[in-house]
C-alpha cells in the first residue's frame, strides 16, 4: 500500500475529526501493527460517520486518509463499497427494511410500500425535514425468524405490520 | 538444463518455461495468442477480466492464463472447445455494459476490446436490459474520460499504485455500480499520467489534446527520440498527413521500458504555436520586418564579422546544431561558446569530465542499495529515470536527498536533508566528512560535524554494494556548484559509490561532446588556440559586441534573465537561429533566421548514458523555416568559411563521431585545486527556484495542455507558514518581489516544503522572466 501522495494536500485530522473521534480511532489503530494502519479504516470511517449525522463528507474521508496515512482514493473506495457508509447527507434516523428472501416471502414489499407512501419518498431518499432516511438494504440482516423486519438506527424490529411500523416511526424524534 | 526449467505443452507444441512463470508469459513468448484485458507485462496480476481462460488438462474448469503458474508437464489448450466457450462467455459479459459507440470513439481501430470482440465475440447479445451509464468527472487537461466504456480491468489503477507511485485512480462503488475514477473531480498530478491512455484496453481513457481529430488508421507512424530530458525516451510520432497528431511510447527496455513522461507525450502541441517563425525577420529602423532569405543571411553574416562574438546555444537543440554552433563561432575566431545557460558557477569547469553522464546504465538505477541525490527534483526533471530509482526504493534501497527544499516524491526516501540553498554545501560537507573523506584541502570548517542524518547517509553509501552519488539539475545551477561537485567527488571516492550526473536538458551531454563550451573543443579536447573563451555567465555579465543565439530564449534559459536582457540590449548586434519568436528576440534581435525543430529535421540526442540516438525529419517546417544545419551551411558560405559544405546532416554526425572516438566516460576526477568553502549567507531572505517541468525548453513552454496542468501553472511565490507569519501574509495574497531593480507581483502560496528564510520562485515562466538570479538575494513585501 502506498503512502499518501505527497502532492495531495490533506486536512490535518484534528481540524476535521473531533477529539473523541480521534481518541477512538487511535484506540483502533493500536490494535494493528504500525505499518498496517490502514487495517483500522472500517472502524475509523464508522467513527467519522457517527460524528457527522450519519454520512461521510469528502473532507472527513480525507481526514481519515491523513490519520491512517492512506491515499485518499483508497479511503473513498472503502467508503463507497460498503453499504453501511453514506457518502451524501441523509436523514438523521436510518430506516433499513430488509427485503431479502425470507422477509420478502413474509411480505416486506407491503412494508416498503407503506413506508414510502407514508413519507412520500422512495428507498434511498430522505424526508425534506431531515428526519427519516429510507436506506436501501442490500443484505439479509440475519433475523429471518422474525420477518418482515427492519433496523432503525441500531435497533432491530421484527414481525412488522403497517400499524407496528407507524408506531415505531412516529415515536422517533 | 537448469533446475528451474520445465517442459509444458501448449496446443500440442512442446515449450520450455521457467518455474514460477505465469502461463501467459510463456504463450506470449512463443507467439501463441491468448486474449486478455487486465494482464499487462509491467503490472501485477489482477486476473479480474477472465478473458484469458484456457483449458488445462486435469483442471476441473478453465483457468486464467495470467494467474496460472506453469507446472512440469502441464498440457494446455488455448483454443479447445472448452477454452473457446469460456472466452466467448467472458466476452459476452464484458460487452453487456459496453456502449456501441465505436464510430465516435477515439480508440476505434486500435482498441483491444474491438479486436478481441472480433475474434471471440458474437454478432448478437442475449442481454436485453438497460445498459449502465457513468457520468464523467474532469481529471485534467491531458486525459479525456468516457467511463461508460470502462470494463474495469484496473490497469490504470495498478499503474498509479505500482509504476507512477501515486494512487489517484481507484475503483469506487460495488457490483454493478463500480466505476473507475478519482471519485472527486480533480486533476491528476502524476507527471507520467498519460501512460494510462496507452494501457487502457478500451476508449475509457484517451488523449484529450488529440481527441476527435483523427482516426487511428489514417495516421502514419515514424520513430523518434524525445528531446526533453536526458533519458532520451523512444517515441513514435503519429502524423495526420503532414501534421503531428500525437506522440506515443516506443518500447525500449534499456531506456524507457514502455513508458514516457507526459512532457514527451504532449509537447508536440508546441510545434504549432502561433509564434512559430515562418519567415526570416530583420530589424530595419528599429522594427523587425519580414525579409527574404538572401537579405537576412547577408545581414546576419555582416553582423557576425566581429571577433568579440558570443555564441549562446540552448542545450535542447540537436547534436548537429550544437556542433555547428561552436564550429562557426570558432571559425570566426571566438571561443566564447556556451550551452550552460542556466549555470552560474563555472570555477571547476576544467576538472569536469568530457561529458556529464549517469555513471551507469538507466536500468542500474533499479537496483541500487543506496543513493544520495544532490540538488535533484528527479521526479519532475527526469521522470522516467525517477520511475527506475523508485524501484530501488521499493526493494529497500536507501535513497537520500540533499536539496534546497523538500520535493514531493513518489517513494519513501531514507533521508531528506532540505535546507536553505546556501547551506547545501555544508550539509554535503557533513556527509562527506562522516564518510571519512579527506577534506583538508577545503579547510577545516567549524560547525560541520553534522548529526545522525549525515551519519546515516554516509553509512548507507559505504555499506551499499551498489551505491551512487548523483548530481541533479539544481546542483549544476547552484551558485556553489564547484564545491558541491568537489564534495560529491570526494564522497563517491571514499565510499566507493558511483558518481553520476543527471544532465540537465535533453542534449546537455551532447553539448559537451560537441564542444559547445568555451574551454572544450569537440570530443572533450581542450579548446583550440590554447585559450578558454568566456562562459555563458561572463558573456552575459559584461556585454559583448555581438551575439549568436541558437535556440536560446534567454529570458527563460539564462541563470540571470534580467542581466541577459541588459546584455542583449547593450550588444551591437544580435543574430538568432530560432524556431519561435520570443520576447527577448522581438526586442533585441537584429536578424532572426527561422529554423526547423523536433520532427522537422534530422537530429541526434545524446542521453545520460552516452547513447547517441537520431530521429529523422518527418514533417515540413512551417513557411520558409529551414533545418538549422542548412542555415549554418549558407551562413558559413556568406562568411567565406570552409568546412561547412555538408550534403546531409548525417555527414555532420559522422564528422563529430570521428572526433569523439577516444572519449572515455568517467565522472570521478582530480581537482587541480579545491574550491574555497564559503559561509552560508547572512541575508534574511533568499530566492530559490527551479525551472519547472513544463518550462524547460521552447517547445514545452508552448504546449497548451501541459501548461494548463498543475505542473504548468507555477508562477507563485511559495513560502513556509512560519515565513508567511513573519511577513503577515496569507495564501492567495499578492506580494511584490524585487531583485536587482526588477519588480514582479506574484500570488503567495503556502508551502511548508520550503525552508525558512527562503522564497521559492521558479524560472522559465513569463511571469518571472524579468527577475535576476535564481539563487540570490530578494526582497519580498506585501503588494
Amino acid at each position: 500500500m502506498n503512502s499518501v501522495p505527497a502532492d495531495v494536500r490533506l486536512p490535518r485530522p484534528e481540524t476535521v475529526l473531533s477529539a473523541h473521534s480521534i481518541e477512538e480511532i487511535e484506540e483502533w489503530m493500536s490494535r494493528f501493527p504500525d505499518d498496517q494502519k490502514q487495517s483500522a479504516v472500517l472502524a475509523a470511517l464508522s467513527i467519522a460517520q457517527h460524528q457527522n449525522q450519519g454520512w461521510l463528507s469528502t473532507e472527513l474521508m480525507d481526514a481519515v486518509a491523513a490519520k491512517l496515512q492512506m491515499p485518499p482514493i483508497a479511503v473513498y473506495e472503502v467508503a463507497s463499497f460498503y453499504s453501511m457508509f453514506e457518502t451524501r447527507p441523509v436523514g438523521r434516523h436510518c430506516v433499513a427494511i430488509c427485503t431479502n428472501i425470507s422477509c420478502m416471502l413474509m411480505g416486506s414489499d407491503t412494508i416498503v410500500e407503506h413506508v414510502q407512501n407514508k413519507y412520500g419518498i422512495r428507498l434511498g431518499e430522505s424526508t425534506d425535514d431531515g428526519r427519516i432516511y429510507l436506506k436501501v438494504e442490500e443484505e439479509c440482516l440475519a433475523a429471518c425468524c422474525g420477518g418482515p423486519m427492519m433496523q432503525v438506527d441500531h435497533v432491530y424490529h421484527t414481525r412488522l405490520t403497517p400499524a407496528k411500523v407507524d408506531e415505531i416511526l412516529d415515536s422517533l424524534d | 538444463m537448469s533446475d528451474d526449467t520445465i517442459q509444458i505443452t501448449v496446443d500440442g507444441t512442446p515449450l520450455t518455461a521457467k518455474r514460477g512463470q505465469m502461463l501467459i508469459e510463456v504463450t506470449d513468448a512463443a507467439g501463441i495468442d491468448v486474449p486478455r484485458f487486465c494482464y499487462h507485462k509491467k503490472l501485477s496480476v489482477a486476473a479480474n477480466c477472465r478473458m484469458c481462460l484456457v483449458e488445462v488438462e486435469k483442471a476441473p474448469k478453465p483457468l486464467p492464463a495470467c494467474a496460472t503458474p506453469v507446472m512440469p508437464d502441464m498440457v494446455v489448450r488455448t483454443a479447445s472447445k472448452l477454452a473457446r466457450e469460456a472466452q466467448k462467455g467472458t466476452m459476452e459479459f464484458l460487452l453487456i455494459n459496453h456502449p456501441l459507440d465505436c464510430p465516435i470513439c477515439d480508440q476505434g481501430g486500435e482498441c483491444e476490446l474491438q479486436d478481441v470482440a472480433m475474434g471471440y465475440g458474437s454478432s448478437a447479445s442475449q442481454y436485453t436490459e438497460g445498459k449502465r451509464v457513468v457520468f464523467d468527472k474532469y481529471i485534467g487537461p491531458l486525459i479525456a474520460t468516457e467511463m461508460t466504456r470502462c470494463i474495469h480491468c484496473t490497469r490504470c489503477v495498478r499503474f498509479g499504485e505500482e509504476i507512477a507511485g501515486i494512487r489517484e485512480l481507484g475503483a469506487t462503488g460495488r457490483g454493478e455500480n463500480v466505476r473507475i475514477g478519482t471519485y472527486i473531480a480533480k486533476s491528476v498530478v502524476s507527471e507520467v499520467s498519460g501512460n494510462v491512455i496507452d494501457i487502457c484496453p478500451v476508449g475509457a481513457l484517451t488523449a484529450r489534446p488529440s481527441r476527435y481529430t483523427a482516426r487511428a488508421w489514417e495516421l502514419s507512424q515514424q520513430p523518434a527520440v524525445s528531446p526533453h530530458d536526458c533519458v532520451g525516451s523512444n517515441v513514435f510520432v503519429h502524423m495526420d498527413g503532414s501534421t503531428v497528431n500525437r506522440v506515443i511510447p516506443r518500447e525500449n527496455e534499456s531506456i524507457n521500458e514502455v513508458w514516457i513522461a507526459d512532457r514527451d507525450r504532449f509537447s508536440y502541441q508546441g510545434l504549432k504555436s502561433s509564434d512559430r517563425l515562418q519567415v526570416p525577420l530583420v530589424r530595419i529602423d528599429g522594427k523587425l520586418q519580414p525579409a527574404d532569405w538572401s537579405t537576412a543571411l547577408s545581414m546576419a553574416a555582416d553582423k557576425l564579422q566581429d571577433r568579440d562574438l558570443g555564441v549562446l546555444v540552448a542545450p535542447s537543440v540537436t547534436l548537429e546544431e550544437l556542433y555547428l554552433s561552436q564550429k562557426l563561432g570558432r571559425a570566426l575566431g571566438s571561443n566564447n561558446i556556451d550551452h550552460r545557460l542556466g549555470q552560474s558557477d563555472f570555477s571547476a569547469q576544467d576538472s569536469a569530465p568530457p561529458m556529464p553522464w549517469l555513471g551507469m546504465q538507466l536500468n542500474d538505477l533499479e537496483s541500487l542499495d543506496a543513493a544520495l541525490l544532490i540538488g535533484s527534483n528527479i521526479r519532475k526533471d527526469q521522470p522516467i529515470a525517477a520511475l527506475r530509482l523508485r524501484k530501488s526504493a521499493l526493494k529497500g534501497g536507501a535513497i537520500s536527498f540533499i536539496n534546497p527544499r523538500h520535493f514531493p516524491l513518489h517513494f519513501e526516501a531514507a533521508e531528506l536533508i532540505a535546507s536553505r540553498h546556501d547551506r547545501m554545501v555544508s550539509e554535503l560537507y557533513c556527509v562527506a566528512r562522516a564518510a571519512g573523506a579527506d577534506l583538508s584541502a577545503m579547510g577545516d570548517i567549524p560547525g560541520t560535524e553534522g548529526d545522525e542524518r549525515h551519519q546515516r547517509v554516509a553509512q548507507s553509501l559505504k555499506a551499499g554494494e551498489r551505491a551512487a552519488v548523483l548530481l541533479g539539475n539544481l546542483a549544476v545551477q547552484h551558485p556553489r556548484y564547484a564545491q558541491l561537485h568537489y564534495l560529491a567527488n570526494a564522497l563517491a571516492r571514499v565510499t566507493g559509490a558511483t558518481l553520476g550526473m543527471l544532465p540537465e536538458r535533453g542534449n546537455t551531454a551532447g553539448a559537451w561532446l560537441a564542444g559547445a563550451l568555451p574551454h572544450r573543443a569537440p570530443g572533450g579536447k581542450a579548446a583550440p588556440a590554447g585559450e578558454a573563451g568566456l562562459t555563458a555567465a561572463q558573456m552575459i555579465a559584461s556585454p559583448l559586441k555581438s551575439y549568436l543565439l541558437v535556440g536560446a530564449e534567454l529570458e527563460f534559459d539564462a541563470a540571470n534573465p534580467a542581466q541577459a536582457m541588459d546584455a542583449l540590449a547593450a550588444a551591437g548586434s544580435v543574430v538568432a537561429i530560432s524556431s519561435y519568436l520570443c520576447d527577448s528576440l522581438s526586442r533585441h534581435a537584429d536578424v532572426i533566421l527561422p529554423a526547423a525543430t523536433f520532427t522537422e529535421t534530422f537530429g541526434t540526442y545524446v542521453n545520460a548514458t552516452g547513447h547517441w540516438q537520431s530521429s529523422r525529419g518527418m514533417t515540413n517546417p512551417p513557411g520558409d523555416a529551414r533545418p538549422a544545419w542548412k542555415i549554418f551551411r549558407v551562413l558559413a558560405e556568406q562568411l567565406q568559411l570552409e568546412g561547412f559544405a555538408y550534403d546531409s546532416p548525417e555527414a555532420i554526425t559522422r564528422e563529430l563521431q570521428a572526433l569523439c572516438r577516444d572519449v572515455q566516460l568517467g565522472n570521478l576526477t582530480e581537482f587541480s585545486t579545491a574550491p574555497a568553502y564559503s559561509e552560508p549567507r547572512e541575508e534574511a531572505m533568499l530566492r530559490a527556484g527551479e525551472t519547472p517541468i513544463y518550462a524547460t525548453d521552447p517547445i514545452v513552454r508552448r504546449a497548451p495542455a501541459l501548461q494548463k496542468s498543475l505542473d504548468g501553472a507555477q508562477a507563485f511565490a511559495s513560502m513556509a507558514g512560519a515565513e508567511l507569519h513573519k511577513l503577515s501574509l496569507a495564501e492567495g495574497d499578492s506580494v511584490s518581489v524585487k531583485q536587482n531593480g526588477a519588480e514582479v507581483r506574484l500570488p503567495v502560496k503556502l508551502n511548508d516544503d520550503i525552508p525558512e528564510g527562503c522564497v521559492w520562485i521558479p524560472a522559465g515562466l513569463p511571469e518571472t522572466a524579468s527577475l535576476g538570479e535564481l539563487f540570490g538575494v530578494i526582497e519580498v513585501s506585501r503588494a
